[in-house]
């Protein structure tokens, strides 16, 4: 491919690309996500390839991996166009059924369509099924339509346009007040508008100026920002150069996580691929404006994620946050003008310049604009990567695109916002998503993960773990997050073995409001959240685990008892074979009892013991009932009483 | 690791001391940790001072300082897998291996760690041995799986 040297160039090179398309050829794409790729993604590839050279319609059909569609679930997922057939849950075995059915014969696989769970329909079309029925796409849409790989994939879906607009058609000024005017607000957490932070760069003194992308996604169970970098990389590169030009910078950095293998790939390709064609390095599209990017591989640390520790590890130091006296728009990586935003605000950028702010603006709530991209995970039944506007409360999210919890159990809490978040409870589901109303519901937006909870979590032994997760990932530059975290995760873990005491629950806020009030970085300044939101709405369950030993959820391992009911058990023999440590005494037709000595409460037995019976049960705070005699233990078939004559 | 081969890599960024992390991981994915005499010729390559070196060796969660095994394990405990039963499916990990997470066996077959979230969520609880995922594990079924490890 040779450079492209202008703007009616690009034009032209991408009006060839789309001519040489056939819009009714068969493409049959397959998620290459990491997601799909664990559940056999590769293999699924692989089997499309050989048999459509097998069946001789390589010439006719075309292949190709593609980013996550974000139905992880149900992965790996197919789509095959032009219908938007989807096919769900799709194995190397079901390939020759579907080239035969759909691509020769154009029929569906039923058995292989979505299946609603409540009224058994089937949807054939990806767009119909509820769970992105009720999304709003505008980010995460493109992902299953192109090859990650392929630069002209994305040219063909009219990629590299919001560049040559912003490059041609307006100021660098312009851009700035476009992204100003849309108040797109950073993706990552704090929610600063990001048009202001570029102005403030945009009009430091200092001429060497940086934009930066923050892809260190640390958040346990988040992976938005992997799936835009994997599926969709060239649009966040195309971001980050009309940002760097906006700003006035001529080089850019994108932080990414090592754990991200694919991720750092896909980018770096993306990069080469850009340069190649002069949309990116010396004089981009012959606009005058230079432009170079750098990939830096994080190595592993959660703190890294804040925008301070995240330059100083982009200099090549340990990542500590540093005060933020001056910002870091004014005095930022080298003590230079720097722009740090995350992967889905810069992935947002290409959209407002070309759609323009009041497009953008149309959707969302007064204070919060655009769409959302949440990871809905969990004790959920659709988990997988949601994208929704700003407002669609958190009842929609979880019943109409989650399909609710699994299992029948009871809605408990979900918990937004990563770590550092908080939990809300079910009387206040009917909140809106965005940024402030999050906050004042004593939880945050984060990046944008969502965990369920049903009612077999247990909300103290929640914030233990994210308290626990803190404390591993506190940097120790400050006492109160080094220490305080330490002395918190201590009494927290003590509280769900049983060894809670009275004014527990008093040392944990005093050890709250200092790390609020005296840490450096955010990371120290909101780590006390998932203890204060859980304490906000789940006091009754700290009470409960230090005043009477009891863990209402049934789940702190030290303060439960497997018991098995004697009235119930039909001496099956399941529970006793599968217990790991022989703590379970019972023959044919013997009653089983648990030794409590021996058992480990690793609830194996409970897992087991048929639904017919449901014999196992747990008991928390109240005496096991002791073993029943001898002499009863043998099952006595229950006959039904003679007829009265 | 060869001193001529970690002298490549440190040309290959220019001697530029502000690569010095991107340096230690291409040596740390190539070797599998970092022997003490590597660290010192980087220092010394790159004209920073050791305990800087070190302190980025043991501050980042990707080097470590002693041999790795052969087959790394990782058990994945983020969140969706925390509220699935990734505490147990470590428990089970720990009694086949008989090592606890940070630590290598002693034939440098295994290498466990925990970490926080592959982001395979869906298929949670989730153990990863050298890159590939095993979703939906249960106790029992981790040794089955280890067991195809040489």
């Amino acid at each position: 491919m040779a450079r492209i040297h202008t703007p009616e160039e690009l034009e032209a090179y991408r009006q060839q690309i789309l001519s040489r398309k056939d819009p009714n050829r068969p493409c049959i794409s397959i998620c290459a996500g990491a997601g799909c790729v664990a559940s056999g993604a590769d293999e699924v590839i692989a089997a499309f390839s050989e048999e459509i050279d097998k069946q001789g319609l390589s010439a006719k059909v075309d292949t190709k991996g593609t980013g996550c569609p974000g139905f992880c679930e149900r992965g790996p997922v197919v789509v095959i166009y032009p219908e938007q057939t989807c096919y769900l849950q799709v194995t190397a075995a079901d390939v020759p059924e579907i080239v035969e059915q759909t691509i020769k014969n154009k029929k569906v696989v039923e058995r292989l369509l979505f299946k609603d769970p409540e009224t058994g329909g089937r949807f054939a079309r990806e767009p119909d099924i509820p769970f992105y029925k009720n999304q709003k796409r505008t980010l995460l849409c493109s992902n299953i339509k192109i090859d990650s790989k392929r630069i002209d994939d994305y040219l063909a879906i009219g990629g590299y346009s919001a560049l040559r607009r912003a490059l041609f058609e307006m100021t660098a000024e312009q851009v700035v007040e476009e992204v100003k005017k849309s108040n797109l607000r950073g993706r990552g957490g704090a929610g600063f508008p990001a048009g202001r932070k570029w102005e403030g760069s945009r009009n430091a003194e200092e001429p060497i100026k940086y934009v930066i992308v923050n892809a260190d996604e640390g958040d346990p169970g988040a992976f938005m920002d992997r799936a835009l970098l994997e599926g969709n990389p060239h649009s966040i590169l195309e971001g980050l150069i009309i940002g760097g030009y906006a700003v006035g910078a001529a080089e850019g950095y994108i932080y990414v996580r090592q754990e991200y293998p694919l991720a750092v790939k896909n980018i770096s390709l993306a990069i080469g691929q850009a340069e190649e064609y002069g949309l990116l390095g010396d004089d981009i599209l012959g606009s005058g404006f230079s432009f170079k990017v750098i990939v830096h591989q994080g190595a592993g640390a959660f703190v890294c994620g804040e925008s301070t520790a995240l330059m100083t590890a982009l200099e090549g130091r340990v990542g500590e946050p540093r005060p933020k006296y001056i910002r870091s728009n004014i005095k930022g990586l080298w003590e230079r003008p720097s722009v740090l935003n995350n992967v889905e605000t810069w992935a947002n950028v290409p959209l407002i310049v070309n759609r323009g702010a009041d497009w953008f603006t149309e959707v969302g709530t007064e204070g919060s604009k655009g769409t959302k991209i949440f990871s809905l995970v969990g004790k959920i039944n659709n988990t997988g990567l949601v994208e929704v506007p700003m407002g669609m409360t958190l009842k929609e999210i979880i019943y109409d695109i989650g399909g609710g919890i699994p299992g029948g159990k009871k809605f408990k809490a979900v918990q937004t916002g990563g770590p550092s978040g908080g939990c809300i409870p079910e009387e206040q589901l009917d909140l809106q998503v965005g940024f402030d109303e999050l906050t004042q519901a004593g939880s945050m937006m984060g990046s944008g993960g969502m965990i369920v909870m049903d009612e077999d979590t247990c909300m103290v032994d929640v914030a233990r773990y994210f308290i626990h997760f803190l404390t591993d990932e506190s940097c120790g530059k400050c006492v109160p997050c080094r220490e305080g975290l330490r002395q918190m995760d201590r009494i927290l873990t003590n509280i769900t073995r049983g060894r809670g005491k009275e004014g527990d629950i008093e040392t944990l806020q005093e050890l709250s409001d200092t790390a609020i009030e005296a840490s450096l970085c955010a990371l120290g300044k909101s780590a006390p959240n998932p203890f204060l939101s859980t304490l906000r709405y789940f006091r009754d369950e700290y009470e409960a685990h230090i005043k009477e030993h009891r863990c209402p959820a049934l789940s702190c391992k030290e303060l439960i008892a497997f018991y098995i009911d004697p009235e119930k058990c039909s001496a099956c023999g399941i529970c006793r074979k599968k217990c790991p440590v022989d703590a379970i005494d019972g023959a044919k037709k013997k009653i089983h009892i648990i030794d409590q000595e021996k058992c480990t409460r690793c609830g194996t037995c409970f897992e087991v013991c048929p639904p017919k019976f449901r014999a196992v049960t747990k008991i928390s705070g109240e005496p096991v009932p002791a073993p029943i005699d001898e002499e009863k233990r043998m099952v006595t078939k229950k006959t039904k009483k003679a007829p009265v004559q | 690791m060869e001193p001529e081969r970690i002298d490549q890599i440190i040309e290959k960024y220019g001697k530029n001391p502000s690569y010095l992390i991107q340096v230690l991981l291409e040596i740390q994915s190539e070797h599998n940790w970092l022997p003490g005499e590597a660290m010192k010729q980087v220092a010394e390559q790159l004209s920073v001072p050791l305990t800087r070196v070190q302190h980025i060796a043991t501050f980042y969660k990707a080097f470590s300082v002693v041999p790795k095994g052969r087959h790394k394990v990782h058990i994945c405990m983020g969140t969706a897998c925390h509220v699935r039963g990734a505490a147990r499916v470590l428990d089970a990990v720990q009694d086949v291996t008989g090592i606890k997470p940070g630590e290598t066996d002693l034939d440098l077959k295994f290498s466990l760690e925990t970490v926080n979230c592959l982001g395979c969520c869906a298929l949670g609880p989730v153990m990863e041995v050298d890159g590939k995922a095993h979703g939906k594990m249960t106790p029992g079924q981790t040794a089955d799986v280890l067991k195809t490890y040489e």
